[in-house]
């Protein structure tokens, strides 16, 4: 457990120095190749925008008509005995579908319950941990023309389900 | 799907706000929560810059390229049907490395061009290969070393550690894939059941 804490808070700068030693190693212009890596974030952060406000206001109009917490709260006690929480089965459904629509409800459920909350922390480890099947299955067998996916989805999905078990698990054991 | 995905939860948001009197907040939500999309997709550009900017020195420097040759041995024993200097190989390799370090828009015609060699190597069939299923579930586990986008999130919202889901959320995601290649053998040898 301290060394996965250790491990965070360590990571991204050593990655980051690992990178600059390279760099002069190689003798390469770095500054000139960051600012121009740098120019496709800008790219990317406002291409996401529309899919954002589209996501994000839609499950907001869920969330305060109070149809969400209604859902949540009936089907609460289905899950309590595997010690699933109810808050994040929206998004765990909602995953493997669409990668906007899991970006806007992680969003709108770290808004809701803060992100240093359990169900924050949860759903950000549930974010960041898959990626969409649906998206990934259409995107690759539809450019090369495939017709019979054969147990393709099945085992995609089922990986899904173990993943968002494993993080519900985890996190519990070090955040619960 | 998405659309009616979308049209559902606003649809039955509103309608199930006309029965529990809660049409004041929806449609304070609406105007609100759009503002706040804005704001974390303007948030987002810090995170996405910084990070976009720092892979494209490693991508010069031939980190992800070293990376690549490190895995290879490993790759060419979970695709047994791919020969070991098949440009597939080559392929799914720089696939995966973009995909690790969250260079999604990188990744994707990469992993097209990986599917194309193996479709060759599968006669150019319009059923999957085995390869090409376990190429798809080597993506749709998402192995990723940096959730970048997920960090800019919680920085948005004023999280006390915004990376500290770093170190798990690798974990998962290593749980995650692990299972996946096992539920793809699992998968195909039960599809060659009693066929050969």
């Amino acid at each position: 457990m301290g060394l996965i804490s250790l491990l965070s808070i360590w990571m991204i700068p050593c990655f980051i120095l690992i990178i600059m030693i390279t760099a002069s190693i190689r003798k390469l212009p770095a500054y000139d190749l960051f600012v121009e890596g740098g120019k496709e974030g800008v790219k990317t952060a406002v291409s996401l925008l529309p899919f954002l406000v589209g996501m994000i206001t839609a499950i907001s109009i869920l969330r305060s008509s109070g149809a969400l917490d209604a859902f949540v709260d009936l089907i609460a006690p289905l899950l309590a005995f595997i010690g699933f929480p109810a808050e994040v089965l929206p998004l765990a459904l909602i995953r493997p579908i669409s990668g906007t629509a899991a970006l806007g409800m992680t969003t709108e459920i770290i808004a809701t319950y803060g992100p240093d909350s359990f169900i924050g922390t949860l759903a950000s480890v549930m974010q960041g941990s898959t990626d969409t099947t649906l998206y990934v299955l259409t995107i690759y067998f539809g450019a090369i023309g495939i017709k019979k996916i054969r147990y393709a989805l099945q085992a995609g999905l089922l990986a899904d389900l173990i993943a968002i078990l494993a993080a519900v698990f985890l996190v519990t054991m070090m955040f619960g | 799907m998405i659309n009616w995905i979308w049209i559902g939860m606003a649809a039955i948001g509103i309608i199930y706000a006309m029965f529990s009197g809660n049409m004041e907040a929806v449609n304070e939500a609406i105007f609100e929560s759009a503002a706040q999309a804005v704001s974390l997709a303007i948030g987002l550009i810090s995170i996405l810059v910084f990070w976009l900017g720092m892979m494209r020195i490693a991508e010069e420097a031939g980190i992800l390229r070293g990376l690549a040759k490190l895995f290879r041995p490993i790759i060419s024993k979970i695709f047994p049907e791919i020969p070991k200097d098949h440009p597939a190989l080559g392929y799914i390799l720089s696939n995966l490395t973009a995909n690790m370090f969250g260079l999604g828009n990188a990744a994707t015609p990469l992993g097209i061009k990986a599917m194309e060699e193996m479709k060759k190597l599968n006669n150019h069939a319009e059923t999957a290969s085995r390869s090409m299923i376990t190429f798809l579930i080597l993506n749709t586990t998402g192995l990723t070393l940096i959730p970048t986008t997920v960090i800019g999130i919680r920085m948005q919202y004023e999280s006390a550690s915004p990376t500290e889901i770093v170190g798990i959320t690798l974990l998962v995601t290593c749980i995650g894939t692990l299972a996946g290649l096992a539920i793809d053998r699992f998968f195909y040898y039960k599809s060659t059941w009693g066929k050969s």
